[in-house]
């Protein structure tokens, strides 16, 4: 474009520009509007055949071409999950687990984070080269020498290989809270300090309480992801009153292969948790994951 | 050193013990430990033996099932990294258009992402279901008679390749924090030099969002080597070994056939795989990723 000519036109170029911007943005929008909806039919219709089927009779299910509205709705798939396995046990497992993984996080990336973000110490940084290496580490090669380590321990059948190594934090976790704590200004430190505090007192009541964001992302990501594992489970625990609610689903599916009602139910009952956790959490979340990923 | 020096040298080593001792309890150890067994003989229930290459000369000249597992899991890395950097993108760039209601498709979109892997897959094993499912009844709507999806080898891996693309959301909320860090300035600037839309993609949106294509493309890359629980428990490597991935394969040596040393022998082998490919990336690096400070440095 030729730059002489708009600067002496101006005002002219400047409204025509306004005037077809309104345009073109009207047109743009509807068009996404309409796209957009088109778009989340892909990822809601997977959701939505899972809830329909929860709650269909059996002789509906098995129609073709399947029927999405249920008619009549049928509730009794739910109570049916708790007759086939002791699947408040497999909650109530989860959740122990997730408890101490949440705790033992929470703890652990606070502290080392600490330790990288605000002490001086030899070897720092080639230490926090290591930890950003050890992102880069497939689990399955220690995967075989942990689980003898455990056995070892007399650990298998038991929560521990699946809590224990929470509380020694996962370098992902640690970065991100590091990354979040040199934000924050070290005059703080300096004249809580000077008013006495020591270095763990800096830690926990000064600067702990301005890392929520971080923090809550620890949270719900260990939620998450310790709610969804399966392949944990599945070498450490071998008998079904220690079940998780992945284990627990399988097992479901391994006693009653067809019956996709029952299955579909449980699935969504085992689903729940980390939509709810999700929807609480998601604006955080989804800024944090964003600080992370830009890092690299 | 001054006193206060070490005695925060001292803090500062508290603070990240915890880390240490996972480190060696959990990542070094374990890793020469694994080096150490894949040179032996051991099922568990007695004493190690000491076999030197053995497992490994078997590996690559007497395991057809290596092979397998081992295309299986290229396979699946080679269609699905490009499919979920391309359409990841595409829908960061949606997302990225100024709309009202668009919190509510990134929630949205990025559901699948936070799903457990177990119930996905069941539902998936429904929506697949040859007869009664949603996919063949909505192919059937076009005209298109379905396959049979997992009981079929020729269809279990795309099908489990579909059942991954469903949690692009994943990858697409990351290019989308991408995008949002991007200068307006710069659309600005351009617009007024006359770039069309795709000028500006191209000029603008894509280099500046190499650094976070190339962060997903080394992270996604190592997940897709470590694919385990779909193929587990959709189709159980099968049918005839179609979806027989590597990581199941791992888990089936070692924990169902107790062969621990052979079992550590293969992942060493994926292993060092994954970091071959990984160094290629980040060697490749320099010719694709533009770094914004660089550029000011040469530019200075």
């Amino acid at each position: 474009m030729n730059v002489q000519s708009s600067t002496t036109h101006r005002g002219g170029w400047l409204s025509q520009l306004r005037w077809n911007r309104r345009v073109r943005s009207r047109v743009v929008s509807v068009t996404a509007h309409l796209f957009m909806t088109l778009l989340s039919l892909v990822f809601l219709i997977p959701m939505l055949w899972m809830v329909s089927t929860s709650i269909k009779s059996r002789a509906q299910t098995w129609l073709f071409p399947p029927e999405w509205i249920p008619n009549p709705v049928v509730w009794e798939h739910f109570p049916r999950i708790f007759e086939i396995a002791p699947v408040l046990l497999f909650f109530q497992n989860t959740m122990i687990i997730v408890f101490w993984n949440v705790l033992g996080q929470v703890f652990s990336t606070s502290l080392v984070a600490f330790g990288f973000a605000r002490m001086r110490f030899p070897g720092r940084d080639l230490l926090f080269i290591l930890l950003i290496a050890t992102l880069m580490i497939p689990y399955q090669v220690t995967l075989i020498p942990t689980f003898i380590l455990f056995k070892l321990f007399g650990w298998i059948n038991t929560f521990l290989p699946l809590t224990v190594p929470a509380f020694t934090g996962s370098a992902f976790f640690i970065f991100l809270m590091r990354q979040y704590l040199m934000s924050i200004p070290f005059d703080l430190d300096d004249a809580a300090r000077m008013d006495g505090c020591n270095t763990f007192q800096v830690l926990f009541f000064i600067l702990l309480p301005l890392c929520i964001p971080p923090l809550v992302i620890v949270v719900v990501f260990t939620f998450i992801g310790v709610w969804n594992d399966f392949l944990g489970p599945l070498i450490y625990l071998n008998e079904n009153t220690k079940y998780t609610i992945a284990l627990g689903l399988n097992l479901l599916r391994g006693r009653n292969r067809t019956d996709y009602n029952v299955l579909m139910a449980a699935s969504l009952l085992a689903v729940l948790p980390t939509l709810v956790v999700y929807f609480l959490a998601q604006n955080k979340l989804i800024g944090g994951i964003a600080s992370v990923g830009l890092k690299g | 050193m001054s006193r206060q020096a070490r005695r925060e040298a001292i803090e500062g080593y508290i603070c990240i013990s915890p880390w240490l001792i996972g480190f060696v309890m959990f990542v070094a150890g374990p890793i020469l430990a694994s080096l150490l067994l894949s040179l032996t003989y051991w099922d568990i229930g007695s004493a190690p033996r000491w076999v030197g290459l053995q497992n490994y000369v078997e590996i690559f000249t007497n395991d057809g099932d290596f092979l397998q597992a081992l295309k299986v899991t290229l396979t699946y890395a080679v269609v699905t990294l490009p499919l979920h950097l391309v359409l990841g993108l595409a829908l960061s760039l949606l997302l990225n258009l100024r709309l009202r209601g668009m919190n509510f498709y990134r929630t949205l979109f990025y559901i699948p992402a936070v799903l457990p892997i177990v119930a996905v897959t069941m539902l998936w094993i429904w929506i697949f279901n040859p007869e009664f499912g949603v996919i063949n009844h909505l192919l059937s709507l076009v005209g298109i008679e379905g396959p049979t999806w997992f009981h079929s080898p020729r269809w279990a891996l795309p099908g489990l390749m579909l059942l991954g693309l469903w949690g692009v959301g994943g990858g697409a909320v990351i290019y989308l924090a991408g995008l949002q860090n991007i200068p307006p300035h710069l659309y600005e600037a351009a617009e007024i030099d006359g770039a069309n839309i795709w000028r500006r993609f191209w000029r603008i949106t894509l280099p500046l969002l190499t650094p976070t294509l190339f962060f997903q493309l080394v992270l996604n890359l190592i997940a897709t080597f470590q694919v385990f629980t779909q193929s587990y428990i959709a189709t159980q490597g099968g049918p005839l070994q179609a979806t027989f991935f590597y990581m199941l394969y791992i888990y089936n040596k070692a924990f169902g056939t107790l062969r621990m040393g052979y079992g550590s022998a293969l992942a060493w082998i994926l292993t060092l795989i994954i970091l071959a490919v990984t160094l290629l990336v980040f060697r490749s690096s320099p010719h694709w990723v533009y770094y914004e400070a660089e550029r000011r440095k040469e530019d200075g």
